[in-house]
């Protein structure tokens, strides 16, 4: 090797140390600027007028600990995603109601729903709907169920659930219900009929 | 913190004489300032994220700081580390930067090394620094500065950067005690509360949030063969107990947290009486091993997480009958069951009592959390495997409904098991048979008592990570009302059903692994 490949390899070598140390120092910026701000505007609410169609609610009544299928006409989005988060936004406004058998935080909001094939649905709630959410084992699993079971129940073809909140990861909803997770549809679906029944 | 060469002391042996005119030139004006300019981007990466802190001990609060290196010395912003202990403010003037905590004034100069406190002056150890309104003090003086801010007497640990204000020490004892297996007991002034973590031949206790300060020597020498001896050490704001151990070691609290008592974890064949202190009950038969166990996969790591995985991977028989875990504990208070009542002390007595209805039977039984103190779900998980118990009961309350219910696991989606581990999240899932049996056996005995019972399956970690058998029993309030869901009367109707309905069906979930 001559010496002037030498200097120029060196050169070379040097000059890709630079930029992946600029690269790194521009995605530790942005990995420091991602996170949202915390009064980021809402997801687009649902249209509250048009069309209505019919859904199936899998409504948690926390006093016989079960749950109830009840039919509804909402109107809802044509696509997906906007459909998706329509019917989870309907059942909240049932549990929003002052006569609510499941009562949750006045201001619990469904953020987002994404689905990312294949047959994985991600339910983004807001930090107040966990918050303040009341603590327990069967409560938490209710509401948990219920999201699940009507999400899949409208949605057709997912296969596997994820919940968040605020985008992020979190252990449990307040205490108890198991969040980390990605819950098996299949099996979620066999409990909520195992509630539906009344054991 | 790592250190990267400044580009000046780099060696590029090149014979420059010989090299081209272009590559002289190419080196000269463009390699050695991209040289520099990286060695700054890379040490200023590395360093930040490698964070040097203090911490504070004080009757107010426990917390941490960030020290910043100035000119060679390690500096604090004394506004933040007095702000949690009293009313502060802070002007900047000029150069000058006067504070008042309290009733007490004090006024610092930037780049002066004295500063005027109340009527008198201070000496510092460097040269006060005023940055963007933030007034930084030489960390090697907060034993001068603080006490005529404060009034009262600090004790600075510079070299390991630990500050106490006021009489705050959390002080211990150690001796090693019983016989087949020796333990090592362990008590301390307050209760603690570390982050452990077990390796071969060692277990290590790390005391972060607490004031724990140095023994008369900081290494200790036991006449054992089992634990020889443990090291006390302190690094960056935080104290560390080395405990060394001829065999994998294991930890459990007691006395409201102010006890850790370190045994050797169960061993295959061995006999020894691991019971937990002030624990009633006699030493179980404990079925043969006729296969190996199941290995499964440590949960993902945590950077506190303890995990006493070494027991984990051998088949084993175990002193205990249960492992009874009263969720939440410490910061974690779980749900507000009243005004004064948190569901993580309902759940400790529910356990605790179910463990003498146990015993009162002829099982022993371990109390996973036999104080006040947080214990992360993976920590739980890790233990109760480590302990091989015939069965892993988790204890909740509510305030909603009432009577109790009881909970199996149900498994998330996984990830597939790989030959003889299995997958985490799903451990549970050869298990469920025999939980659902032990279950129905509580649900029986329940019912027996009039008891409201419901029974389902639930989300609910760890009950999905452990090995063995495992149920979850929520307790909820009598038809009395929530008052009354810790009194004795329904404590000993619901403990005495629970501890029977687990020995009922102590065939169909005692069986090998």
């Amino acid at each position: 090797m001559s010496p002037r490949q030498l200097g120029i390899g060196v050169a070379a070598m040097l000059a890709v140390a630079l930029v992946m140390g600029l690269y790194a120092l521009r995605m530790r910026g942005r990995a420091q600027t991602a996170t949202p701000p915390a009064n980021e505007a809402q997801a687009v609410a649902p249209p509250t007028a048009g069309p209505t169609e019919a859904v199936t609610l899998y409504v948690a009544h926390d006093d016989s600990g079960t749950l109830e299928e009840v039919s509804a006409h909402i109107p809802l989005p044509p696509s997906g995603q906007q459909r998706a988060e329509g019917v989870l936004r309907g059942l909240l406004r049932v549990y929003l109601n002052s006569s609510s058998p499941h009562a949750i935080p006045a201001a619990a909001e469904i953020r987002s729903v994404y689905l990312v094939d294949p047959g994985l649905a991600v339910i983004d709630i807001n930090s107040e709907f966990a918050n303040n959410h009341r603590s327990g084992v069967l409560v938490e699993e209710l509401t948990v169920v219920s999201l699940v079971r009507t999400l899949t129940a409208n949605v057709s073809g997912i296969s596997r659930v994820k919940i968040l909140v605020d985008g992020h990861e979190r252990d449990t909803l307040s205490g108890h219900a198991d969040l980390s997770c990605f819950y098996d549809v299949a099996a979620m679906n066999q409990l909520a009929e195992q509630i539906s029944a009344g054991q | 913190m790592r250190h990267w060469p400044p580009a000046a002391s780099l060696s590029l042996r090149l014979k420059t004489n010989t090299l081209p005119f272009i590559a002289r030139k190419a080196i000269t004006s463009l390699v050695l300032p991209l040289l520099v300019v990286a060695t700054v981007t890379a040490t200023w990466l590395f360093s930040a994220s490698d964070e040097r802190r203090i911490s504070i001990y004080s009757t107010v609060a426990n917390y941490s700081l960030p020290v910043v290196e100035r000119d060679g010395h390690d500096y604090v912003g004394l506004l933040e580390l007095l702000e949690p202990l009293g009313s502060v403010s802070a002007t900047t003037l000029g150069t000058r930067w006067r504070l008042r905590y309290n009733d007490v004034e004090a006024e610092f100069s930037a780049g002066e090394n004295r500063a005027r406190v109340h009527a008198g002056n201070v000496h510092l150890a460097a040269n006060f620094l005023l940055e963007n309104g933030r007034g930084l003090v030489p960390l090697a003086s907060l034993g001068s500065l603080l006490p005529p801010i404060l009034g009262g007497p600090v004790s600075l640990h510079e070299a390991s950067r630990r500050l106490f204000i006021g009489s705050v020490a959390v002080h211990f004892t150690a001796q090693v005690g019983g016989s087949n297996p020796q333990s090592l007991v362990m008590n301390f002034t307050a209760p603690v509360n570390p982050t452990i973590a077990t390796e071969p031949g060692k277990l290590q206790m790390v005391f972060t949030h607490e004031p724990l300060v140095a023994p008369g020597s900081p290494s200790l020498t036991f006449q054992s063969d089992v634990i020889p001896s443990a090291n006390y050490e302190e690094e960056n704001g935080a104290a560390q107990i080395t405990v060394a151990g001829r065999t994998p070691l294991f930890a459990s609290f007691s006395n409201n947290g102010k006890t850790i008592t370190i045994s050797p974890a169960p061993q295959p064949g061995r006999t020894a009486n691991l019971q937990a202190a002030g624990q009633p009950g006699a030493q179980p038969a404990a079925p043969a091993p006729a296969q190996a166990a199941p290995v499964s996969l440590a949960p993902p790591v945590q950077a506190n997480a303890a995990q006493p995985t070494a027991a984990i991977a051998s088949p084993t028989q175990s002193s205990y009958f249960a492992v009874l875990d009263a969720s939440h504990g410490g910061a974690e208070r779980g749900a507000a069951l009243t005004d004064e009542l948190a569901e993580k002390d309902v759940t400790l007595a529910y356990a605790r009592r179910i463990r003498l209805e146990l015993g009162a039977l002829g099982l022993n039984a371990l109390v996973l959390r036999d104080g006040d103190n947080t214990i992360t779900l993976d920590q739980r998980a890790s233990q109760a495997n480590a302990a091989h118990a015939a069965i892993y009961v988790a204890v909740h309350a509510t305030s909603d409904g009432r009577g109790v219910r009881l909970y199996t696991a149900l498994l998330p989606s996984s990830a597939p098991n790989n030959g003889p581990f299995l997958d985490w999240s799903t451990a549970q899932s050869a298990f469920l048979p025999r939980s659902q049996a032990a279950v129905a056996s509580v649900q029986a005995e329940l019912q027996k008592q009039q008891l409201p019972v419901l029974v389902m399956a639930a989300p609910l970690r760890p009950l999905n990570n452990i090995v063995g058998p495992a149920i979850a029993v929520e307790v909820a309030p009598p038809a009395s009302g929530v008052a009354d869901i810790n009194s004795f009367n329904y404590q000993q109707l619901v403990a005495r059903s629970v501890a029977s309905g687990l020995i009922a069906a102590r065939t169909q979930i005692e069986v090998p692994r």
